[in-house]
């Protein structure tokens, strides 16, 4: 079944099953291999893309659910006022360790300043605890959204 | 610059691999035969291999620096980084002393070769035990040194004046009199003609100007966009995906296959049979696992058919009265416990651990006409060789290791099961296969941190102190089967280290019991290795101790130190950070535990809260740490942070069980991990030190877990002996 869907702005066209997860089309079939596969069950937010600004675990999005909405990854969330924040924050806050998980922390943190720019301590765990980070790198997580939200205030 | 380096370095698809493996062979021999020993033993720097030879005459000092005509400086770093940070702090050795700056250099993997790359401490090419800094502190220094001291005699030469005169600075040579400059690049042709010296002097630690400085990780901004490429991100033309499935019996076989129905599936290549597995081979992952579903497949479970945990730990109970081997004697145990006061014992758990590093295991294989190349992130690249080498039959020589950033070693890479597995499946195919494992299988056939169970015993004098200490450690040997030279007399050292603790007591006898589990059930290195087994047990029994003397336990564990040590410099620093004497409220309870391992002195405190339900909630830790001299002192705290989360994990959640010979865990909603809502807040504190570096990566895991369940005590008066914790026992009743 041929599917169009529009990622990081580019109309793409794939050929693969209706039930075929975002995920490995993007991975496998597009060859876009920021977004991440961490569980294939929704349970630890490595493949975390956007799908008309809100955050969706791709590992259990069919593509035949996805239909002209507009997909952001890894790779295009820099060139949202969010995502460029969020990264500049995760730099200057050095949160990296692996960085395995944080292509999908990075997008979970850029759809939570859109939905909620000043987000508490409580809404931010509540935001962040779809994402597993097995190197442990939550409280710098916690720091750099705080970081991001507040130079949202300065531009 | 430095980040394009980052993933071409290890053959990006843009770059396929003919060429790219091709001078990387040719650098290797060409080092391999100029060199001698270990390290900067290459005597005189050549022309090295034929594509570099375009270039001509690149300077080579040795194995981890190349410095071309452009003036481009390539630091090969001999550690895997698999974000313990060290790619930046082997980078900053050799920067230091060479004189360029991070923003110059150029980073590569190692390519695979013990002689050139092996970690001097441990003997071969590894990155674990959390010994890259205190094993390569010294070579890559001397490394930076030795380039830069001949770059400076090549400038002198050029300009005909003294050494003296000359200074090397951000990858330039300057002739201070007369302010004349040139680059290294531009020195790069005549320093090969120039002899190595023997003996160069390294620059005083006060002159350091990026060692023990606060610098930025050279992996982070890759890592954050997307770009880096973790081992499973490779792409080779014409590649495809393998989905695999081992016998879910630990141990089993595949008994019949019925594929039929997987071959319909639209995607679906081809399906591969092992003695002990099945693997699909598709055009992507999705189809691939549609493909395994799909497979009508018939195990023989064999002998461990109906193994449970119940028999594992029934024969580690048995073994545990068997003959010991002595690990460590002090004094004379048996008088000084005739002569106590009163004698405590106690018997202590641990279970069986997964890693569950992020990046699921994965390797990509191509066997062709001409040998093997293998894609993967391993913390062993001469191993990862040596396995293709064996499945295939092929000589070391037709084996390319291609290797990468891990997604996450924490000991799963330390061992190349994945790999040999990948192979086989690639010798059944004519085109370069990705094998993929699921999550489940990851979890499910994983190599884990064996179950142990040790036997303490303390004698006690009127006082309440220890006077006699014994610690019989039971369980399955990593080493014995893992490096079996280091393996003597029965002993694993491993498995016994620290097994009393860093205290001064007058009378000690550790010993140990080998005990493996049934063959299938693999056991292996796990963050944190044998110290985060010893620690548990010994800060929760001193901790015990503490309790039957009625005695705070700070005060007690720093009776049992030297006055004015490293030891007890962290306990005191960590009980005053923690307000180790303030008061908590009712159902909340403060936890002390401390380690020397590694080279490194720590010591925790942690804050825990137990509801009525008896969850266990960690709200704060904090922690002293002297790891002697730093490098890079940022980089030091985020491993101390991230291993408390990696070992709060493991004590609040962590355990693999086994039932009708199967692993019961599967994903993360049955082995779970912990979460952002459910981390502490963590505050780290470096003790200045001008001692040599020690370890880091481990110490942070390997003292938490004790400091929890000694809070849990003081919060609830229950003591713990067992992880993970089990919050049935904790209901307020």
């Amino acid at each position: 079944m041929t599917y169009k869907i529009k990622v990081n702005g580019m109309d793409r066209t794939v050929d693969v099953d209706a039930d075929t997860p975002l995920l490995w089309v993007l991975r496998d079939v597009l060859g876009m291999t920021g977004t991440k596969f961490g569980c294939g069950m929704a349970l630890c937010g490595a493949c975390t893309v956007h799908l008309d600004r809100s955050p969706v675990r791709s590992c259990v999005t069919p593509i035949e659910n996805v239909g002209t909405s507009a997909i952001i990854t890894i790779e295009a969330i820099g060139d949202t006022p969010a995502g460029k924040r969020i990264q500049k924050a995760w730099l200057d806050r050095e949160v990296v360790q692996c960085g395995y998980c944080q292509s999908g922390q990075v997008m979970s943190a850029s759809a939570l300043l859109v939905s909620n720019p000043h987000p508490s301590d409580s809404e931010i765990d509540d935001a962040m605890s779809g994402n597993i980070c097995r190197c442990g790198t939550y409280v710098r997580i916690r720091e750099a959204i705080k970081q991001a939200a507040q130079s949202g205030d300065n531009e | 610059m430095l980040l394009d380096r980052f993933s071409a370095n290890a053959d990006s698809p843009d770059d396929p691999m003919p060429e790219s493996h091709l001078s990387r062979r040719s650098f290797l021999s060409a080092s391999v035969a100029a060199g001698g020993g270990l390290l900067l033993s290459v005597t005189v720097p050549k022309v090295i291999g034929d594509a570099e030879a375009a270039e001509a005459n690149t300077f080579a000092p040795g194995a981890f620096i190349r410095i071309d005509r452009s003036g481009q400086v390539t630091l090969i770093i001999p550690q895997v980084e698999m974000g313990q940070g060290t790619y930046t702090s082997m980078a900053m050795l050799i920067a230091e002393e060479l004189e360029v700056e991070l923003k110059q250099v150029h980073i590569e993997h190692a390519p695979p070769d013990d002689e050139l790359y092996g970690n001097p401490l441990l003997g071969f090419q590894v990155t674990g035990g959390s010994t890259s800094v205190r094993a390569f502190w010294e070579p890559l220094r001397r490394a930076g040194a030795t380039a830069r001291s001949m770059l400076v005699s090549a400038a002198a030469e050029t300009w005909q004046v003294g050494e003296g005169s000359c200074r090397a600075e951000s990858g330039e040579v300057i002739h201070l009199p007369t302010h004349r400059k040139l680059t290294y690049g531009s020195l790069a042709d005549k320093a090969t003609t120039l002899p190595m010296p023997n003996n160069v002097t390294l620059k005083d630690p006060k002159d350091f100007k990026l060692i023990g400085k606060p610098v930025k990780r050279l992996d982070a901004p890759d890592k954050v966009n997307g770009k880096a490429e973790f081992g499973i991100d490779v792409k080779i033309p014409g590649m495809k995906i393998a989905a695999v499935a081992a016998c879910p019996v630990i141990g089993g076989k595949l008994a019949r296959l019925d594929d039929s129905k997987a071959k319909a599936i639209k995607g679906v290549h081809q399906i591969v049979r092992l003695d002990d597995a099945v693997a699909v081979i598709a055009d992507h992952m999705w189809a691939a696992k549609k493909g395994l579903a799909a497979l009508d497949v018939t195990w023989d479970g064999g002998t461990n058919a109906h193994f449970s945990t119940a028999d594992l730990i029934t024969q580690l109970e048995e073994a545990a009265n068997r003959p010991a081997v002595i690990a460590q004697q002090k004094g004379d145990v048996r008088k000084a416990m005739v002569n106590a006061a009163r004698t405590i014992e106690a018997v202590y758990q641990l279970p069986l651990l997964a890693h569950a590093a992020m990046e699921p295991m994965n390797c990509t294989v191509h066997v062709h006409s001409d040998g093997c190349d293998v894609w993967a992130g391993t913390q062993v690249a001469t191993r990862a060789r040596a396995t293709a080498s064996a499945v295939t039959g092929l000589p070391l020589e037709k084996v390319w290791i291609h290797n990468h950033l891990l997604g996450g070693g924490f000991g799963r890479r330390l061992d190349v099961d994945g790999i040999t597995r990948a192979v086989q499946i690639a010798q059944q195919v004519n085109f370069p296969i990705k094998v993929v494992w699921t999550r489940e299988e990851d979890i499910q056939h994983d190599i884990y941190r064996p179950y142990y169970y040790d036997r303490l015993a303390a004698g006690l004098d009127a006082e309440g102190m220890p006077i006699a200490w014994t610690h019989r450690v039971v369980g399955s040997s990593i080493l014995a089967r893992w490096a079996p030279p280091m393996f003597v007399n029965g002993l694993d050292s491993d498995a016994v280290e620290g097994a009393a603790g860093p205290y001064n007591f007058p009378n000690i006898l550790v010993d140990y019991v080998r005990q493996e589990p049934p063959p299938g059930l693999t056991t292996g290195w796990w963050r944190g290795v044998g110290m985060t087994h010893n620690a548990f047990m010994v800060e929760g029994f001193i901790d015990e101790l503490a309790a039957a003397a009625k005695k705070d336990p700070v005060d007690y564990r720093r009776v049992l130190l030297d006055k004015g040590s490293r030891a007890s410099a962290v306990l005191d620093l960590v009980a005053e950070k923690a307000g180790w004497s303030k008061a908590l409220p009712n159902g909340m309870g403060r936890g002390i535990a401390m380690m020397f391992g590694f080279g490194t002195y720590i010591a925790q405190v942690a804050e825990v809260a137990v509801a009525k339900d008896g969850e266990v909630r960690v709200q704060r830790v904090v922690c002293a740490v002297d790891c002697g001299r730093t490098v890079n002192p940022d980089t030091i705290k985020a491993q101390i942070e991230g291993g408390i989360m990696f070992g709060t994990t493991a004590a609040l959640y962590g355990e693999i069980t086994l039932k009708e010979g199967r692993i019961v865990q599967s994903n993360f909603d049955t082995y779970q991990m912990l979460r952002i809502n459910e981390a502490p807040t963590i505050e780290v504190f470096l003790i200045e030190s001008d001692a040599e570096p020690g370890g880091i990566g481990e110490p942070g895991t390997a003292a938490i877990a004790p400091a929890i369940v000694n809070a849990i005590f003081a919060a609830t008066g229950k003591r713990l002996r067992k992880l993970p914790v089990e919050t049935q026992q904790l209901k307020a009743v």
